[in-house]
């Protein structure tokens, strides 16, 4: 008997076991799945808590009901990884040999890594909406929120979905509209970055809709820690950001584990050759969704794409064949924008979110790069299939490597300027 | 990719700048690169631009800001006081690496 072992049952680990358990006989492979607890959460569900649009019991469901007979539902910590003796040690002392290891225990917010985050003001005029129990906080808060500085903060990159924090921003300037209180508001976005986002094309059509909604942006901005008595984020190069209610997401790190066991970078995420997914240290170990380092989006949709790709390729390495598969970092992320609309980005490793339809070319439904109702109601009814198609391991009709047809690439411009004058 | 010249020779840069090909660096270029962006290199400076060298070298790709501090033992403040504003990319364009990958 060979024995597949994988850790975590989120998106990326139950879409695994559910398709290699139809792919592999029974009486050869024994699949197992560990996960801490028995609550599956629709992490893209947590946007929507803080606004009402969603109800809690809307985003969490049994884990155990979404993974296939036949896997075995491992309930326990883990404390450690050896990756030459093959085994995964539990903090409560039970150890699970494995012929083949994947790693899928996500990434977290980790609040505690910046000094006076989780002081004070935790809670109270401090919240993240990246946990469950952070959006349904905020919900509460919300509301009794009525005048004053809101500053939505990224503390650093990578942090899962990228998009979110900007979501929340277009988000919570509809809500307060909608209140009639956004002109007793101002409004600020945070970011280490230097726009408004990665991607170019996608970072300046972001900023023109924060300037737009007159949402000030304060860019390349790394928080050194908050000042929870003057209530202030306070950055290395000394900039003080001052808040009212602040909405930060905080340092997202994988599991500490991982780094324990040598398998992983500063952050956690576990080393791996970014079109494989394989470990760069262990041929027998892979790393999927968010856990791994790949300069990819931390996202349910790279998880999906390269869950396909991984699945292909692990059936031809247990047959003894080369993996043929190879994963181009395939992202594909709505973005809510308020006011019952949305954006699309489709993007990779190489390309940048373009303007185009998707995903059929020049018919749609879907617009990349621009705002429509149809792509709000995407986003809205992706819920169900993430909870009927994606988990169950059922085929959706999209392909996992992305497609330039039906998108329009800019001209090459040459501007050669020092990082000084971007 | 375009060509330009820096300290009377030709590089091959990208659209921001940024040296695409990391043999054509040697100290002194660095140090006219740094003259670019208005920074007159000291023994602090070296120090982050080797360890920067040094890590793409091994891993193949530019370190980010947090690898420079736990890896390289350099403090985050120190790097912004040697780089000022924008420590991570003004580091990579001075040891004539690719920009920091600005994680999608």
């Amino acid at each position: 008997m060979r024995r597949l072992l994988v850790l975590g049952g989120g998106t990326a680990g139950t879409m695994v076991v559910n398709r290699l358990r139809r792919a592999l006989p029974q009486r050869e492979w024994q699949i197992t799945v560990v996960d801490r607890d028995d609550d599956h959460c629709y992490q893209p569900g947590y946007l929507f808590l803080p606004f009402g649009t969603y109800t809690p019991d809307q985003v969490v469901r049994k884990r155990h009901a979404f993974i296939a007979d036949g896997v075995d539902l491992v309930l326990g910590e883990v404390e450690h990884v050896d990756g030459d003796a093959e085994s995964v040690l539990l903090v409560d002392g039970r150890v699970l040999d494995y012929d083949y290891l994947v790693i899928a225990t996500g990434t977290s917010p980790r609040p505690d890594q910046t000094p006076g985050m989780l002081g004070r003001q935790w809670r109270r005029s401090i919240f993240d909406f990246y946990t469950y129990d952070g959006a349904v906080a905020l919900a509460a808060a919300l509301p009794s929120f009525d005048h004053g500085r809101l500053v939505v903060h990224v503390t650093e990159m990578p942090v899962k979905c990228p998009v979110a924090p900007l979501e929340f921003t277009f988000l919570v300037d509809a809500w307060l509209r909608e209140q009639g209180l956004r002109d007793r508001v101002e409004l600020v976005y945070v970011t280490p970055l230097s726009g408004a986002f990665t991607q170019p094309i996608a970072s300046d059509l972001l900023g023109a809709m924060l300037e737009d909604r007159k949402i000030l942006l304060e860019t390349d901005f790394v928080v050194e820690r908050v000042d929870d008595e003057r209530k202030m984020l306070v950055s290395f190069d000394e900039r003080e950001v001052p808040f009212d209610l602040l909405v930060t997401v905080p340092l997202n790190m994988g599991a500490d584990f991982i780094g324990q066991s040598g398998l992983g970078d500063e952050l956690n995420y576990v080393c791996v050759d970014k079109h494989t997914l394989r470990s760069t240290t262990h041929d027998n170990i892979f790393a999927i969704g968010d856990a791994s380092d790949i300069p990819a989006s931390k996202a349910g949709s790279v998880a999906h794409f390269s869950a396909e790709v991984f699945v292909d390729n692990f059936l031809q390495l247990v047959r003894g064949a080369p993996m043929t598969g190879s994963f181009d970092g395939h992202a594909n992320c709505f973005v809510e924008t308020g006011d019952g609309k949305a954006l699309l980005i489709d993007f990779n490793y190489d390309t940048q979110p373009l303007p185009g339809r998707y995903p059929v070319p020049v018919i749609g439904p879907l617009s990349l790069l621009q705002e429509s109702r149809a792509n709000h109601l995407g986003k809205l009814a992706f819920r169900w299939v993430y909870w009927n198609v994606l988990l169950p391991g059922r085929p959706l009709p999209l392909p996992s490597r992305m497609s330039m047809a039906g998108k329009v690439a800019p001209v090459e411009t040459t501007t050669a300027t020092p990082p000084e004058e971007d | 990719m375009p060509v330009t010249t820096i300290d009377s020779r030709p590089v091959h840069v990208d659209q921001e700048g940024f040296l695409t090909e990391p043999d054509e660096w040697d100290e002194d270029l660095a140090t006219a690169l740094a003259a670019q962006i208005g920074i007159t290199l000291g023994d602090d400076h070296w120090k982050a631009i080797r360890f920067l060298r040094n890590d793409f070298a091994a891993r193949g790709e530019t370190p980010t800001l947090r690898r420079v501090t736990v890896a390289g033992g350099i403090p985050t403040k120190e790097l912004f006081a040697l780089f000022p504003q924008k420590p991570a990319k003004k580091l990579a364009y001075v040891a004539g690496l690719p920009k920091p990958r600005g994680c999608v």
